[in-house]
């Protein structure tokens, strides 16, 4: 087995190889504005370190946010089109549910990330691979009851000490948890979900102001 | 001829998803999802509703060309991407999808400029475009003059809009007419039934001390918008045929007189028409008109090959290949204002297509 993981759903654009026992090359940069020019590179990059060739993959692990979407298309698309052009599975998993695996902690917990426009993407987890809710989307203020009480990690929670007095790191998700955590499930024979987007939005548009009906249609 | 370049072409700058397959200048696919529909209720593409569309249609538009072109994507000879100018999370998604498909297949990419794919499509409807070739480009996102002299490497522009593009023109003009979105074929429909000589719109930038190339359809549509409101203000029927058919004179007047005149004042004797508004009939019409009595021959693709599709920039990453142009590097980005007189996007000189960048290594020996 050979998993090729990626993330573009953080201002981290990382991408791992997995082996299905470890992680045997990964590559993390952080740019928020340049998701598109750095992931190919740095597929190219992963793959040359570890000597190995795109045709080895047997399968692509894609984050799939909640995140900010022009950023998360771009992870997307492309294990998309690896998957068409390689003739293998494409593979989901939710890009907080990679940073719970890589906070490694036992007790409850909050993952928050950077959602903009003051808002957090946001999800409770039992432990570092039990998520207990939906991926949402919130103002900060808003949700200060729901994760009282318990450390938090993300940029999000780093973002908003206010409501996540207890936030630490990772600040963002990183290919190799996801890889590990893709790896453990699919071990287990677990399904993972399918590769589209969590937006948690709708798209923003304006409906213009139509003019009053008076010729015939 | 089976020796002339394999390319498939990836186009999303606005709301069609475009996978299109050519050998040289042969057209073997042209596939178009499009989410046009989607912005029909906003009255205009909206670019987030246009990028999530993207994402979902590339697959499947991808697997339709390559079947309808009956080619193995292993027998391509390079992989063509719309790297600008249009809206910028839109075509992301393309050059990501684009740059990912080469790399995996191990074939050279090459990002091209959307404006030179709209001419460089003609070739897939008339032959080998003559040098120099004047080119019309006239939708929803773009009305320019270009002169092209080399398509891979020589487009300079002559005039352009100052304010709304020719295409914009005809969707606002319609939601005040409500005649619904897209505007340009149903104004087209109307116009045919309607006296185009009926009102009097203003011809934008036509004095003598304007700009000989550029073009400003801001005025005509406010002129018209104000002809249609005062109508109904003084309870009047709107005319919406002899509207549609007045307003639709004045765009393709100045349009094919600017470009006719183009076209003498350089010595050129191709005048080629491209753009969504190519498929205007009257704007065909006239243009083929006033082109033969200034003795230019006009050539105008067929109506599909006209709007945003993935066979234009595959006939111009053909014309990339045939002319051993560079291919662009991994790092490609998506540019929303790429300027016409970067036909392509080149890699910034060493050899990538087939090889790691660290290790060298030639990744399909
Ligand atoms: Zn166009």
């Amino acid at each position: 087995m050979l998993l090729l993981a990626l993330d573009t759903a953080t201002p981290a654009v990382t991408v791992a190889l997995h082996d299905g026992t470890d992680v045997i090359a990964s590559s993390s940069q952080v740019d928020a504005r340049r998701h598109g020019e750095l992931l190919l590179p740095a597929v190219d990059r992963v793959l040359a370190e570890a000597g190995l060739r795109l045709d080895a993959v047997t399968g692509v692990v894609a984050g799939i946010g909640p995140g900010p979407y022009t950023g998360l298309r771009v992870g997307l698309m492309t294990a998309d089109t690896f998957g068409l052009a390689l003739g293998v599975p494409v593979h989901g998993v939710c890009t907080l549910d990679g940073l719970a695996y890589a906070a490694d902690l036992e007790g409850p917990f909050v993952v928050a990330t950077d959602a903009r426009r003051k808002e957090v993407y946001w999800a409770r987890y039992a432990d570092s691979r039990t998520r207990l809710t939906d991926p949402a989307v919130d103002r900060p203020a808003d949700i200060a009851q729901q994760v009282a009480g318990v450390p938090a990690v993300g940029a999000g929670a780093l973002l908003y000490p206010d409501t996540f007095p207890r936030a630490h790191e990772p600040e963002h998700v990183s290919a190799a948890a996801l890889a590990c955590l893709a790896a453990e499930k699919l071990a287990a024979g677990e399904e993972l979900p399918a590769p589209r987007p969590l937006y948690l939005r709708r798209p923003d548009a304006q409906v213009p102001k139509n003019y009053k009906v008076v010729t015939p249609k | 001829m089976a020796d002339e370049p394999l390319v498939l072409g990836i186009e999303t700058s606005c709301d069609e998803t475009g996978v299109g397959v050519v050998r040289g200048t042969t057209l073997l696919a042209d596939a178009v999802a499009s989410s046009v529909d989607e912005h029909a209720r906003f009255g205009g593409v909206v670019p987030e509703v246009a990028s999530r569309a993207h994402l979902e249609a590339m697959v499947p538009t991808i697997d339709r060309a390559l079947k309808e072109a009956g080619v193995s994507a292993r027998d391509l000879d390079g992989i063509a991407v719309t790297a600008g100018p249009g809206l910028a999370g839109a075509l992301l998604v393309g050059v990501s999808a684009a740059k990912a498909y080469a790399y995996a297949l191990g074939k050279p990419l090459y990002g091209v400029n959307h404006l030179a794919s709209h001419i460089c499509v003609d070739q897939l409807e008339h032959g080998p475009l003559p040098e120099p070739t004047m080119a019309l480009l006239v939708s929803g996102g773009h009305s320019s003059l270009l002169l092209s002299a080399d398509i891979t490497s020589d487009v300079r522009p002559m005039g352009a809009t100052i304010d709304d593009a020719a295409g914009e023109a005809f969707d606002k003009i319609a939601r005040v007419l409500n005649l619904g979105f897209p505007g340009g074929p149903v104004i087209d429909r109307y116009a045919r039934e309607g006296d185009p000589t009926a009102i009097a719109f203003p011809r934008g930038l036509t004095g003598p001390r304007d700009p000989v190339y550029d073009f400003s359809f801001s005025g005509l549509k406010t002129a018209v918008a104000r002809w249609i409101e005062a109508k109904r203000a003084a309870g009047e029927e709107v005319p919406v045929r002899d509207v549609a058919a007045s307003f639709q004179e004045a765009v393709v007047d100045v349009l094919t007189r600017k470009a006719v005149r183009a076209c003498k004042d350089q010595g050129v004797d191709h005048l080629m028409i491209g753009g969504g508004v190519a498929a205007n009939s009257r704007l065909r019409a006239l243009a083929q008109e006033r082109c033969e009595a200034a003795g230019i021959r006009l050539r105008v693709p067929r109506p599909k090959l006209c709007t945003d599709n993935g066979a234009m920039v595959a006939a111009l990453g053909a014309e990339m290949v045939a002319r051993d142009r560079a291919a662009s590097d991994w790092d490609l980005s998506a540019d929303s204002s790429l300027p016409v007189t970067d036909p392509h996007v080149p890699g910034r000189g060493h050899t990538h297509d087939h090889v790691h960048e660290v290790s060298k290594e030639n990744l399909y020996s």
